[in-house]
């Protein structure tokens, strides 16, 4: 019986002690013996652990094809110089952490960037610093990765020479959260990306998007922060995706939206904030999208529904303090809208049930004039505007007949 | 100038009841208007409303009224050394200071009770402005004609043209030739029109979102720019000082 007990505790010794003997910590700083990461990539197997102390390393496309941890201590820098791309993952469990990588060239043949991963599974990426950047982190055919706690920022000048912050092709189940991209020109891009959950990520100021993504379908988008983006918040060609709890705030400009969805359909958009955009959501040729219980404050234009959206449900949403509340460029709706609080609803309740005994129209003749003749902007607030207003409303002849709500509620909507 | 009929004009009209009701009216208003509203930029809005349309309105008719009432008081200082001009120039600062005064207090105090800083100030700036020009036009009006029925006629038109027959025109102009490229002509059209400019400097403070779309950007690019105020200011001291120089001359040469 002992002789066996020893036996047992043998073979444990054997085959379960040795694994973590196995894999080893390779430590790479200004005047170890390692003094570069490429060499210590060379040297490392499966398994290992790159430790990078502090100093600033100048290197150029560090490949890894083994399974290993890379560790920065203190932010150690990569400095690309300007000549050429940093890491290119192509191996599966990678994970890199804590460097701070930076100057990445602008190529206009490859897409260069800090941290490609081709082809690869589960790697993960986590409390980096990468700054003056052309693509930041690039994921190309990649599966269940996670992108978390990065700070990106470039100074991008013009569109066609500036890259991505985030940029997926093809992926499915990436995780990104908490990270902030900025100075893009699209901060966050996907395509033809699914299954995929991008939380509490900060976007703001890119030159163009702070989020785009085409062909992205079943994708869930939560307490993100779009602000200040050239071009706001652009998502084309996708179905079921999920927006909730996102802010989208201070995107001005001639182009410029809170959110612009062309072609989506059967998605929801909930509980999302539209502060001071010079249009809030801007549709075009959607179906079947839920807005629900969302925000929009101090918008030029809190929704803009072109006609060739239908079925698109916009309910318990607060407008309040914008300057149009819904345009649109043709005189029919396909779309319902129930139970919103207009601020500008003037109607009365009676049975005192919170909802409004006439409904409401949520559309002014001004706002249909501004649309086809845009000068007349100038006119905002004038006498003869409101004088038009008041007795279109009273008389409705040209604005859209069905588009109307039929309970609109007397008091701000209040969400838990 | 004499000051002291300035001072004179000046202590005697801040004690007429109609300023002091002016003032209250203005209060109430603006106090019920924030307290009501439950966001400030709709109330600065609603108050801006308020304000395009009172303000004018009340400085013209009660300007043109002012002016004929005193006429027997006027008449009695020319018969002193004194000349037209400093006679003229404190009747009219007499009165457009008291109703500045008055405006001051009714839309001031509530805006600054409430805390709107820029907007509020723009907005008390805008109404003392629109005071001072619409005073000018009223003395114009009232200088023009001998009848004071047909002195407040001519004001009333005056304000009807300018609040609503003026935009109504640009309206149709926007309407009929949008196929052209008429933004910067709409620029100077509006800024023909004091009430027009006064609006719009409020929108550049309320309503920026907006005027940030296509067309609206070349607008807000122009009266939100250094050059674009300037510009406007400058066609503010003009509705002010051309009546006035105007209605002095013509008062200079009155027969009494």
């Amino acid at each position: 019986m002992i002789f066996k007990l020893h036996y047992i505790v043998f073979t444990f010794i054997i085959f379960i002690i040795p694994g973590p003997v196995l894999c080893k910590d390779i430590i790479v700083c200004p005047d170890c013996e390692i003094r570069s990461v490429k060499e210590a990539i060379s040297q490392s197997a499966n398994g290992d652990r790159i430790i990078i102390k502090k100093g600033i390393y100048t290197e150029n496309n560090l490949s890894i094809d083994k399974e290993i941890e890379i560790t920065g201590e203190d932010f150690p820098v990569i400095d690309l110089e300007f000549k050429y791309q940093g890491f290119i993952i192509k191996s599966n469990n990678v994970k890199i952490s804590g460097l701070e990588i930076r100057n990445i060239s602008v190529n206009y043949m490859t897409d260069l960037s800090a941290i490609k991963v081709e082809n690869s599974e589960n790697c993960v990426i986590e409390n980096n610093v990468i700054t003056d950047t052309f693509f930041a982190l690039y994921l190309a055919n990649s599966d269940g990765c996670l992108i978390k706690n990065n700070k990106i920022s470039c100074r991008a000048m013009s569109e066609s020479s500036s890259g991505n912050g985030i940029h997926l092709w093809k992926c499915n189940n990436i995780t990104i959260e908490y990270n902030e991209t900025t100075g893009h020109r699209d901060g966050i891009y996907f395509e033809f990306v699914k299954k995929t959950t991008i939380t509490a990520n900060y976007s703001h100021n890119n030159l163009r998007y702070g989020l785009h993504f085409m062909f992205s379908d079943s994708n869930v988008y939560r307490e993100n922060t779009f602000r200040e983006n050239g071009a706001g918040v652009a998502v084309m060609y996708t179905r079921n995706i999920e927006m909730t709890d996102n802010k989208f705030e201070d995107n001005w400009g001639p182009a410029s939206y809170g959110l612009l969805l062309k072609d989506i359909s059967r998605s929801l958009i909930k509980r999302n904030l539209f502060y001071k955009n010079t249009t809030g959501i801007y549709m075009e040729g959607c179906e079947q999208i839920q807005v629900e219980e969302n925000e929009f404050k101090s918008n030029g234009w809190a929704t803009r529904i072109l006609g060739n959206c239908m079925n698109n449900k916009f309910t318990g949403n607060n407008f309040v303090s914008n300057t149009f509340d819904v345009s649109s460029n043709s005189s029919r709706s396909e779309n319902i809208y129930s139970g919103n609080y207009w601020d500008k609803y003037d109607g009365y309740d009676l049975d005192r049930n919170g909802t409004g005994d006439v409904s409401y129209r949520p559309v002014s003749l001004y706002s249909m004039i501004v649309d086809k003749v845009p000068e007349s902007i100038i006119l905002l607030r004038s006498f003869i505007v409101e004088l038009i207003d008041a007795t279109e409303k009273a008389m409705p002849v040209l604005i859209p007949e069905t588009l109307i709500d039929d309970n609109p509620k007397m008091k701000m909507i209040e969400y838990d | 100038m004499n000051t002291k009929i300035l001072k004179y004009i000046l202590f005697e009209l801040l004690r007429n009841k109609f300023i002091i009701l002016y003032s209250l009216i203005l209060m109430v208003m603006s106090f019920s208007i924030i307290y009501i509203g439950q966001d400030s930029s709709k109330a600065v809005i609603t108050i801006l409303n308020l304000i395009l349309f009172i303000v004018p309105l009340i400085c013209l008719i009660f300007g043109t009224i002012h002016f004929y009432n005193s006429k027997e008081f006027i008449q009695f200082l020319l018969t002193q050394p004194v000349n037209r001009k400093s006679i003229f120039r404190a009747e009219y600062l007499g009165l457009s200071i008291s109703l500045s005064l008055g405006f001051l207090i009714g839309v001031g105090i509530p805006v600054m009770f409430y805390g709107f800083l820029l907007s509020g100030m723009y907005l008390v700036l805008t109404g003392i402005i629109l005071t001072f020009i619409f005073t000018a036009i009223a003395f114009l009006s009232s200088v023009i004609n001998k009848d004071k029925v047909k002195g407040i006629g001519l004001s009333i038109i005056i304000w009807l043209y300018l609040t609503i027959i003026f935009d109504g025109l640009v309206f149709l102009i926007i309407y009929f030739f949008n196929d052209y490229p008429i933004d910067k002509f709409i620029i100077i059209l509006t800024s023909l029109n004091p009430i027009d400019l006064g609006r719009i400097l409020m929108l550049l403070q309320v309503d920026i979102s907006a005027l940030m779309g296509f067309t609206g950007a070349t607008f807000q690019k122009f009266f939100g720019s250094f050059i674009g105020m300037a510009i406007s200011a400058v066609f503010m001291l003009l509705w002010i000082f051309l009546p006035l120089a105007v209605s002095l001359r013509m008062f200079k040469r009155t027969n009494f």
